[in-house]
């Protein structure tokens, strides 16, 4: 495959370079959100969806800046239009899909501090994506996302049945899970070459 | 043991010390955790990541405190997100202008700081509500935490995945590394070790203290 096309890129954020398990990016909501199945999948939708907002806002903003060669304030611009377009996402759900919008609760406001979302949108600059490969990037690492957030709620929901020592608090036990997860999904290195 | 916030506007020895090991940023509120695992493959890259968010922390609370009354309750998570964001953008070109290979090796993760809930949670539930000079030591008693919990990871990481330590070889050339504890996975699992270690202490330590009380009650 081509370092640059569009397969190459999706599989990259979605498997190899994972955000969670490769790139240690939204670790908070990975731990905090993790514990039931049902809770784990909306959160991953809506991430997904604020990463593509995003991503779209992220290139626009950075071709203005450029434009006018003010660089430096990249960082206080993506973060304020990601603030926004959660704002955005928020007020969109609750207006089409309340039933969604109930469902996801609390956890919409909080993606504003997922690293993940900042981390996809200064990533794609870095790298120079075109306006294409910027949007199957951000598709990438939302469902890459999605993918270690629900495969981590199924073995904290298999770990309740487990018998552990007193000393294995919740949190201890989730990162040595999400250090043998990672170790699986090393195994998608090879995949790129 | 002396409660955290008494209210008082001085600060106390307590301040400085709750950010270090009670209240420890990583090991006991779990926050701030991505930048922890991500650049702490080497003991230099944890420190240098360490000091970089705590400088954060100390210039951001420092504005906040400052300003903590001129700021709209409405509009205080986006005014407190664009003053950390300034603070990080200065240590950026900081540590871009003073070594280069720190800044390619920490990358896009010293932008990052940003979003590290570590820094927007202090400057929300301390730098907002407390005098200067509270709101300062606590500040630095939470930076240093968060410096020393990112330098142990970052330590066992370098001496078990490269057998150096600063980069001086600790073992000699018949070492064989475990190149597990520099990649991903190793991050997760020297993290979740030290979270056993320390929950085992607070286990025994709560036990010895839960005796000694209940024996007290009894006489």
């Amino acid at each position: 495959m081509q370092p640059d096309s569009l397969s190459f890129i999706f599989l990259n954020a979605f498997l190899i370079n994972n955000f969670v398990l490769a790139l240690f990016l939204g670790l908070c909501p990975f731990v905090g959100v993790s514990q039931k199945l049902e809770t784990a999948v909306p959160m991953g939708i809506a991430v997904i969806v604020v990463m593509f907002v995003a991503s779209v806002c992220a290139y626009a903003i950075n071709l203005v800046l450029v434009r006018f060669g003010i660089e430096y304030l990249r960082l206080i611009s993506y973060i304020a239009v990601i603030a926004s377009a959660v704002q955005l996402v928020e007020m969109t759900i609750k207006k089409f899909s309340p039933t969604l919008f109930r469902m996801l609760g609390i956890y919409l406001p909080l993606i504003t501090t997922n690293c993940a979302i900042l981390g996809m949108a200064l990533f794609q600059t870095f790298n120079d994506y075109s306006f294409g490969q910027s949007l199957i990037y951000s598709l990438g690492a939302g469902a890459g996302f999605t993918l270690a957030l629900t495969l981590m709620a199924g073995l904290r929901e298999k770990l309740q049945l487990a018998n552990l020592p007193d000393s294995a608090t919740a949190a201890a036990i989730s990162f040595m899970l999400a250090g043998l997860l990672s170790l699986t999904f090393m195994g998608f290195a090879g995949l790129g070459s | 043991m002396a409660p955290v916030s008494n209210g008082e506007d001085t600060p106390r020895f307590d301040n400085l010390t709750s950010g270090v090991w009670r209240e420890n940023p990583v090991f006991i509120t779990l926050l701030g955790l991505c930048p922890s695992l991500a650049v702490s493959n080497t003991a230099v890259n944890s420190l240098a990541m360490g000091l970089a968010s705590a400088f954060v922390l100390l210039g951001s609370t420092f504005l906040i405190s400052l300003l903590r009354n001129a700021i709209p309750k409405q509009v205080r998570i986006a005014s407190y997100i664009i003053i950390i964001a300034t603070f990080v953008t200065v240590v950026d070109y900081a540590i871009h202008a003073i070594s280069l290979e720190l800044y390619n090796a920490l990358g896009a993760f010293i932008q990052l700081i940003v979003v590290n809930c570590m820094i927007l949670g202090r400057c929300e539930a301390h730098a907002s509500k407390n005098r200067l000079p509270k709101a300062m030591v606590n500040a630095l008693g939470t930076g240093a935490g968060f410096t020393l919990a990112l330098f142990m990871v970052g330590s066992i990481r370098e001496i078990l995945g490269f057998g150096t330590f600063f980069g001086v070889s600790l073992f000699g050339a018949g070492f064989q590394t475990w190149a597990i504890f520099i990649l991903p996975p190793g991050g997760f699992i020297v993290l979740s070790l030290w979270l056993l270690l320390f929950s085992y202490i607070e286990r025994r330590r709560a036990a010895n203290t839960g005796h000694i009380a209940g024996g007290a009650h009894a006489t």
